[in-house]
């Protein structure tokens, strides 16, 4: 048998292939579980043996998006006969539709507050890491100790002063103070990641920028933002999944108008044990996040691996 | 189209002196070589007077302006860099139009088309325009980044080791290219390179620098024939300068304690033997290795001797240069 140190033999490749995709399915299996779930009737989604196969229904999207009032028999009758596919389905449990849930504001203000921080985490972010790989800043070494430093303990150990300096400041339950305090915890983050990825670009693309006639601004807008593209849109991929599913301080800095997802899911559960709402919650939570690494995927393998490859 | 001109320019990197006191005027529309070994402080020059850098004493003024505190792009200089800068997220277009739609310029697009085409012309590389810049071999490359700084008319042009990396066709046709696009446009070009047969055909001064010194600064065949020292000698010259000790031959003058050989130098057919260790046929010329007491000597001789290994040739010194023991040059 050839043996060759470079190409796989076609057995170490089938080997190579069922170990990564029965990885995937381990890694995945929760992920099915719950958008299954999603589509089960409760009594389903407590069955015991659980079952794999199962009539789907949209009955816990409804439920999610909804409340309802339950109506005596009269009252139902009187009701009329029900006039769209979703009013069907609650009318089964003897109920009709009296409203919208908050579900859709509380994804709303997760979108302003995720994107938000998000955007903002980068750009402060951007502009520091140029700043200390760029210029000769006093104290440079420990600055970035200290920036880093902030990431040392949980978050949540400071949260009762954060908690207490946003009742002084009025930044409770507000979505500026929420996109604030994710900033803060991400800038970090993002100042360390971005300053690498800006080291590697060479400096002698911005100087042959200020050559050909551009300001430094300029250069460092038209020159280096392109190439550390792979950079920002991995950062950003981490700092929005942190700032998405962050939970502990929505739970506490969070009641009403800026509160996400994440503490609203659960509270779900409370109008009677609604697992298949529950379970659709999290899965439309899921997709943005989805939606975003997919378009910036191309930059965050290359964004993973950088550094390791040669251009 | 200015005259460029360095007083007491000196700067450190670290403990050591980058550039010590140079004092240098280069005249207006001339192509002025910088020689001189690694770390000698070329570059430096280039990035003084480009602006990327700033001494830490003396000026430098262009066309009697002073520079200090202008930014490179007021400076109405273009650099080509010795690594090839081309920025990698652009093609070949748009890197050669990335100087003339600078703010400072504002090119009209027809303008910037004709200039761009023309100057892919001079450089051949008109078939890969739309080429990526990433996707491009070394000398396409520095093609490119030499393109960058032609389609500009800037009062000055540096240059840092601009052929270095292209095939030896290739070098002399743009050797010419250059020497004609800067007579032609009155343009003041300052060059560094160690290729010696650039500083001889190209320019109409060298400056020799050693260790952030400016050692001499003449035309080319002065710092060849009327070099002030051993080591401006050897800068220039193909074999290089031979150096013995001056008591080798008879004649020399008191003070000097060696003497610099040019081939030239060395009249072949008279004095005393010498030895033909090696004969190497480069074509045009041949070089004879000799063993004269002792000593290696490199001359040159007719492309088709019939010398060999081992034969005896008579030499003597013609009109060679004396040093004296610091290697400074005795009149």
């Amino acid at each position: 048998m050839s043996f060759s140190v470079t190409q796989p033999t076609s057995r170490q490749k089938w080997f190579a292939g069922i170990l990564v995709i029965g990885y995937a399915l381990l890694t995945i299996l929760p992920l099915l579980w719950i958008i299954a779930t999603g589509f089960k009737s409760p009594s389903d989604a407590i069955a015991y043996p659980p079952k794999v196969v199962f009539e789907p229904t949209l009955e816990g999207y409804v439920n999610l998006f909804t409340t309802r009032t339950r109506l005596s028999p009269e009252a139902l009758s009187e009701a009329g006969a029900p006039q769209t596919w979703y009013d069907r389905i609650v009318r089964q449990y003897g109920m009709v539709i009296s409203g919208p849930s908050r579900y859709g504001e509380r994804f709303l203000n997760s979108v302003i507050i995720g994107f938000g921080s998000t955007f903002l985490s980068i750009f402060l972010g951007t502009l520091a890491a140029y700043g200390f790989s760029r210029f000769r800043v006093p104290l440079k070494d420990d600055l970035m100790f200290f920036i880093l430093s902030t990431r040392m303990m949980p978050p949540i150990a400071v949260a009762i002063p954060i908690f207490l300096m946003f009742r002084q400041l009025g930044l409770s339950d507000t979505h500026l103070g929420m996109i604030l305090l994710y900033t803060a915890v991400n800038l970090s983050l993002s100042v360390w990641l971005l300053k690498g990825f800006i080291d590697e670009i060479p400096i002698e693309y911005e100087e042959a920028a200020l050559i050909d006639g551009y300001t430094r601004f300029q250069a460092f807008y038209k020159v280096v933002l392109p190439q550390a593209a792979t950079g920002i849109a991995s950062t950003a991929i981490f700092c929005l999944i942190f700032s998405w599913n962050e939970y502990a301080f929505a739970v506490l800095l969070t009641s009403g108008t800026a509160q996400t997802a994440p503490p609203f899911i659960p509270t779900i559960i409370g109008v009677g044990k609604d697992w298949p709402a529950v379970a659709a919650g999290a899965t439309l939570f899921l997709v943005p996040v989805m939606v975003f690494t997919v378009l910036l995927r191309k930059h965050l393998l290359r964004g993973i691996t950088f550094g390791a490859v040669r251009k | 189209m200015a005259e460029v001109r360095l007083s007491g320019l000196s700067k450190m990197f670290g403990t050591t002196a980058a550039l010590d006191n140079i004092d240098l005027t280069v005249p207006d529309g001339s192509f002025v070589v910088l020689l001189g070994p690694t770390g000698a402080g070329k570059t430096t020059i280039l990035r003084m007077v480009s602006g990327l850098d700033t001494p830490d004493n003396g000026d430098v003024y262009i066309g009697g302006k002073p520079m200090a505190g202008l930014t490179p792009a007021q400076r109405d200089v273009t650099m080509v860099f010795q690594q090839y800068s081309l920025y990698p997220h652009m093609n070949v277009r748009q890197n050669l139009e990335f100087p003339l739609k600078s703010p400072l310029l504002r090119t009209p697009q027809a303008e910037i088309d004709r200039k761009v085409n023309e100057v892919a012309e001079i450089l051949q590389i008109s078939h890969k325009l739309d080429n990526k810049a990433t996707a491009l071999s070394g000398g396409e490359m520095q093609r490119v980044s030499i393109g960058r700084a032609l389609v500009r008319n800037p009062s000055v042009y540096l240059m840092d080791e601009p052929l270095s990396s292209l095939d030896a066709k290739l070098r002399s046709d743009l050797r010419i290219e250059l020497k004609n696009i800067q007579a032609n446009s009155g343009a003041t070009l300052i060059y560094v390179t160690h290729d010696q047969v650039e500083a001889m055909t190209m320019a109409t001064h060298v400056g020799v620098l050693d260790h952030g010194r400016l050692v001499q600064f003449g035309t080319p065949r002065q710092i060849y024939e009327d070099p002030v020292s051993i080591y401006a000698a050897s800068r220039l010259g193909q074999p290089r300068i031979n150096v013995v000790p001056a008591d080798l031959f008879g004649g020399a003058p008191t003070a000097a304690r060696s003497i610099g050989l040019r081939p030239e130098h060395i009249l072949q057919g008279e004095g005393e033997d010498s030895t033909v260790n090696r004969v190497e046929h480069l074509g045009d010329q041949t070089r004879l290795h000799l063993d004269y007491k002792g000593h290696d000597l490199i001359t040159v001789t007719d492309p088709h001797t019939e010398l060999q290994r081992g034969d005896r040739l008579p030499i003597r010194p013609n009109n060679p240069l004396y040093f004296d023991a610091s290697g400074a040059r005795l009149a």
